[in-house]
């Protein structure tokens, strides 16, 4: 008699609480478009953002969106790359826009050699803190701390600050070019370059714009702004503003003739050169020597 | 502490918070000593809140002191005048108090000519600068002379003065609040100028009460000067609009909205001005400046600062000149001590380290302090262990320990929520803590980024 | 330039306090306490004071420096004040081994696990407590009765007191709160009771009990150096000891032949020694005053619940550690008050 009842009580709760997940599935039922689940499973699904979009789902909603206007060619995935946006464009039936494999490059070269510390910074570990402080232990008010916000805010595991030299290196067959770290660095010293053909870059690895007498006295591989690369430069890539040089990446050809040329070594390039004349303390390109992650 | 005798007879104090650490005020006896004039001064275009003044002159000008180089383009500026006589040698960005290089010109000394219009100031009180206390100037006008004259804030934030007597329609002033509070430690210069300088902090407080257009000025003085404090009430009782309160000794009184909540009893409201409550809050030094830049036409060009810290032989209080380089000053003050780890420019509470003894002396500077090594070095951060000291300090009702963690993290909606924007950065907290955490740090890196936030909504 | 400046942010001073000058004070102020227990029980006491106070610390050593690779951080003394709390709650002639693995459960499952100094919700001494009665109950609640120079050689091994054959005086009776148990039970009421310890024997601790609580007097002057320390606030042991006079006394006025009066609650038992060291502890009790007033308040209400009407004839550390899990939620809802929350007065005057 007992199992008896057991067994009608629960059962009896059991076919009630079905009944009411029933009704309550029903009741809220969302109906979703398949083409977004499909297309969703095509992205990398790591919602880093670097499409302009809230995360994967996002994206997958302005995909489909964009499919039902004819266009999605505006739309890219960097961490994904090229082999994603095909497959995608493919799905689709529809055209998608050319994306360059980029990298983040990191634009100082202030290493605690090339820019010793005149004073000491005593706090949180902290960039963005430092910079509300003040220029930083160099003096350079638009040098690297190497407090690693950008390290922190990496999710692929693709930067690390390098406790010689105090500066994060990027590990490139690593990094999605999400530009988390454009956005971490409170000195905006990340940029986004085109990796180039046999990973060849070249590039200014400085941001301070003060007077080549006064930027000197912080580092000793600052750009002074002299212009003696963009005179060597064979297709006028460099423009000079601000006492600061530029290496334009849509027009460097990569030849790597402004490297010698540089009175500091404030040009890095990611293969090696054939140097004419010695290069004071010229530290190996970042990019050229991934530190092993660790 | 035996509490002097004041007006009323009762110390008052802001009833949430606050602390109490070692006062340290070892040059509370020292009298003001003028400051020889530099070889080479300085002179920021920034010296205020705000935006920076436009240059005026160029290099190879001769400038008198009193001379315009910095006219302020907009409201929330301040004019800058040359605060010696020479010729202009360079312009080129210096490092100032924010740790970053700005503007700057460079002028070579030579003698100390005076502009005719201000010549009549050049004496100090106690070598026969007159007092004038006939004011005839009217509200409009003296508004108009603070602007001229570049008069901000002396208290350390360098607020233009003038434009805290422009009154926006809605609001009525009832009180004007002259801060003789200095709750910082180690600082004097306030204490001096009101011991030295009475009569001109008076009329001063007077000037600005005339502009405030109110009946009643009130001047809070901690009671750890008593001197100060006496000396205060006895002047008092020859103009009417003017009472001394008596404060208990407690950091952060100096802060605009504990000292208006100690002496009114009025709290102003979170993200408000105290003119909301109807008072405004000026500082005695500041109240000096207004004297002279109204009887006087004298432009702000030197002012009294405190060089102090237990390592110097010689500390004390200085009338510098506006741009002299800080190791100068030191030098006054007996030459930068061995072992000295930290130069702080204000008080050990809310004043900025900076590394380089080039600085220039500016308008915001109210002293200069030398810690030594072991002073200068944080404590190495320990766990929270909920002790709840911050939240038991924090004058603003603020429950540190959680901002501060939410800061870190990112979170700012629920920081904001929980006030982050009314912290008043007074470092209470950070003081307090057994564990050495670094409160203030994180809140001030949250406050940032959500002010950040905010600039990016609106644009 | 010659030397290199620090540049950081303000503050530039701070407090000379430290985590490790906090603990140790806590520690000297249980000193008196740890005497009149010495004094009391003697050689037994310290054997059981000593063994959990050396278990705490290398436990936390052992999880920290060998298990976890972190830094040791035994130098804020925060691992002695659970070892020496935990201690006193004791009964003098506790079996070692229970004593050491009550110890190595206190640091363990009370705190490392949890993430270490400041991260445990609840108070590591009252878990490890609440571990050993627990599991060993019988050992857990055999009072001995105060002698100096007694000496339970048994202690060392593993066998109960009660199979032991030591001599009447080596085990007496119950504590002066399980009289008062067995009082409220019985039809006569507490009148019918035999060796009812008087208010002055529970203040000075003349008295069978764990070691560290006997001496209501020893705790006093500790929790007032600690007051005067500002180590602890005021809110938390008045709060307390309010809240469980409120319900004992409620009862009292009932019925005082059933019912002990609240000033013997106060003083018998852990009452006192909860109040002063256990809900002021930091880690345990919420940050805001009013917060504090809420939490020690309700383990005061509960202590005397569970003393009156529960199973044991104690509560203090249970009611304690039930509390402490409520303090994330008081926490959230009891805030301190912002500066100019309040509706500005502007018809007051100033002055």
């Amino acid at each position: 008699m007992i199992t008896l009842f057991a067994v009608l009580t629960l059962g009896g709760l059991a076919a009630m609480f079905a009944v009411l997940l029933f009704l309550v599935s029903k009741r809220f039922h969302v109906t979703e478009d398949p083409r977004k689940v499909d297309v969703e499973a095509l992205l990398p699904g790591i919602n880093c953002g670097a499409c302009g979009f809230p995360g994967c789902p996002g994206m997958a909603e302005a995909l489909v969106k964009g499919a039902d206007e004819g266009d999605i060619s505006h739309l890219v995935c960097p961490p994904g790359g090229p082999t994603t946006m095909e497959s995608i464009g493919a799905y689709f039936g529809l055209e998608v826009g050319a994306s360059k494999p980029m990298v983040a490059v990191l634009r100082c070269n202030g290493s605690c050699a090339n820019a010793p510390a005149k004073t000491t910074y005593d706090g949180p570990a902290n960039c963005a803190i430092a910079h509300s402080l003040y220029a930083g232990e160099s003096g350079c008010p638009f040098g690297c701390f190497g407090h690693g916000d950008c390290e922190v805010s990496c999710e692929f595991d693709a930067l690390h600050v390098n406790p010689e030299t105090g500066l994060p290196e990027v590990i490139e067959e690593k990094c999605t070019a999400c530009g988390k770290c454009v956005i971490a660095c409170p000195r905006n010293l990340f940029e986004l370059r085109p990796i180039g053909k046999r990973s060849r870059r070249v590039f200014v690895s400085c941001r301070n714009t003060e007077k080549g007498a006064v930027s000197k006295k912080h580092c000793s591989v600052s750009c002074i702004g002299c212009g003696k690369c963009a005179k060597v430069c064979p297709v006028d890539a460099i423009p000079i503003e601000n006492n600061l040089a530029y290496i334009d990446p849509e027009k460097c050809i990569a030849c790597g003739k402004c490297v010698p040329e540089c009175p500091t070594g404030a040009i890095l390039a990611t293969f090696p050169i054939k140097v004419k004349k010695p290069v004071p303390a010229g530290e190996p390109s970042p990019a050229a020597k991934p530190a092993p992650a660790e | 502490m035996s509490a002097p005798v004041t007006e009323s007879g009762k110390l008052m104090t802001f009833p949430r918070g606050g602390i109490h650490p070692p006062e340290q005020k070892i040059t509370q006896d020292q009298p003001i000593q003028a400051c020889p004039l530099p070889q080479e001064a300085v002179v920021l275009l920034a010296q205020h809140i705000g935006a920076p003044a436009e240059l005026q002159v160029k290099v190879g000008d001769q400038v008198k002191v009193g001379t315009l180089i910095g006219k302020a383009p907009g409201l929330i500026s301040a004019n800058i005048h040359s605060p010696v006589s020479g010729k202009v040698k360079k312009i080129e960005p210096r490092t100032d108090a924010s740790g970053y290089p700005k503007t700057a010109v460079l002028i070579t000394v030579d003698g100390d000519e005076w502009e005719d219009s201000v010549h009549e100031s050049k004496d100090f009180p106690w070598n026969g600068r007159p007092l004038k206390r006939d004011i005839q100037a009217s509200p409009e006008e003296i508004r108009t002379a603070l602007a001229n004259g570049g008069i901000v804030g002396m208290g350390g934030a360098a607020f233009p003065t003038n434009v805290k007597y422009m009154v926006p329609p809605g609001k009525t002033p009832e009180y004007l609040i002259i801060n003789g509070v200095e709750c910082e430690p180690y600082l004097t210069a306030d204490h001096r100028v009101m011991l030295e300088l009475a009569d001109e902090v008076m009329v001063g407080t007077e000037i600005l009460r005339i502009a405030l257009g109110v009946e009643k000025a009130i001047i809070g003085i901690e009671a750890n000067k008593p001197d100060a404090l006496s000396l205060m009430e006895k002047k008092a009782q020859d103009y009417p609009n003017i009472s001394v309160q008596g404060l208990v000794v407690k950091y952060p009184q100096g802060a605009e909205k504990q000292l208006v909540r100690a002496i009114t009893g009025r709290e102003v409201p979170s993200g408000k001005l105290p003119l909301d409550v109807g008072c405004v809050v000026n500082n005695v030094g500041t109240a000096q400046a207004a004297y002279l830049a109204v009887q006087y036409n004298r432009p702000f060009i030197d002012r009294v600062l405190t060089v102090t810290g237990t390592g110097l032989s010689n500390p004390g209080n200085f009338l510098v000149r506006l741009g002299t380089p800080i190791q100068q000053v030191i030098e006054l003050a007996g030459g930068l001590p061995e072992g000295t780890g930290k130069i702080i420019l204000g008080g050990p509470m809310m004043g900025k380290a900076t590394g380089s003894l080039d600085t220039p002396v500016a308008k915001g500077t109210s002293g200069i302090l030398l810690l030594d090594q072991k002073q200068a070095k944080r404590a190495a951060v320990q766990p929270c262990i909920r002790c709840s000291r911050c939240v038991g300090v924090c004058p603003m009702g603020l429950e540190p320990y959680i901002l501060s963690e939410l800061a870190r993290q990112n979170r700012y909606s629920e920081a904001e929520s929980r006030g982050i924007m009314d912290c008043v950065e007074c470092g209470s907290c950070s003081y307090t803590c057994p564990s050495h955490r670094d409160l203030v740090d994180w809140i001030r890196y949250g406050k940032a980024r959500i002010m950040a936030n905010r600039r990016k909504g609106k644009a | 330039m010659s030397s290199s400046f620090v540049v950081s942010l303000s503050p530039h001073v701070r407090t000379k306090d430290s985590v490790s000058s906090v603990m140790w004070t806590v520690v000297i102020a249980m000193v008196p306490a740890i005497l009149a227990g010495l004094w009391a029980f003697g050689i037994s006491a310290a054997l059981v004071l000593g063994l959990s106070t050396a278990a705490c610390v290398l436990s936390e050593w052992f999880i920290t420096v060998v298990m976890l690779k972190k830094p040791n951080r035994l130098a804020d003394g925060s691992a002695v004040v659970t070892g020496l709390l935990l201690g006193m709650n004791l009964p003098a002639g506790t079996p070692l081994w229970q004593v050491l693995s009550g110890a190595v459960f206190a640091i363990g499952v009370g705190k490392m696990v949890f993430g270490g100094l400041g991260h445990n919700p609840f108070n590591p001494a009252l878990v490890g407590r609440a571990f050993m009665l627990t599991s060993f109950p019988a050992d857990m609640t055999a009072w001995p009765a105060p002698n100096l120079f007694r000496w339970n050689l048994l202690q060392f091994g593993g066998a109960s007191r009660y199979t032991a054959t030591l001599g009447a005086d080596a085990v007496s009776g119950p504590t002066a709160l399980g009289l008062v148990a067995e009082g409220a039970a019985h039809t006569e009421g507490l009148s019918a009771i035999q060796g009812l310890p008087g208010h002055l024997d529970l203040f000075l601790g003349t008295i069978p009990g764990s070691m560290g609580e006997i001496s209501a007097l020893a705790i006093l002057v500790g929790g007032v150096f600690l007051l005067a320390k500002k180590i602890i606030s005021w809110e938390s042991p008045i709060f307390f000891l309010a809240g469980l006079s409120v319900f004992t006394g409620l009862f009292w006025i009932l019925d005082p032949s059933r019912y002990a009066d609240p000033l013997y609650h106060i003083l018998a038992g852990g009452a006192m020694l909860g109040a002063w060291f256990m809900v002021t502890d930091m880690v345990t009790s919420p940050m805001t005053p009013r917060g504090r007033m809420i939490f020690a308040g309700s383990a005061g209400l509960l202590t005397g619940a569970i003393r009156l009407f529960g199973a044991f004839p104690e509560g203090a550390s249970y009611a304690i550690l039930i509390m402490n899990s409520f303090v994330p939620i008081i926490d959230r809802y009891i805030r301190p008050t912002r500066f100019g929350s309040k509706q500005a007065d502007l018809s007051r005057k100033g002055r």
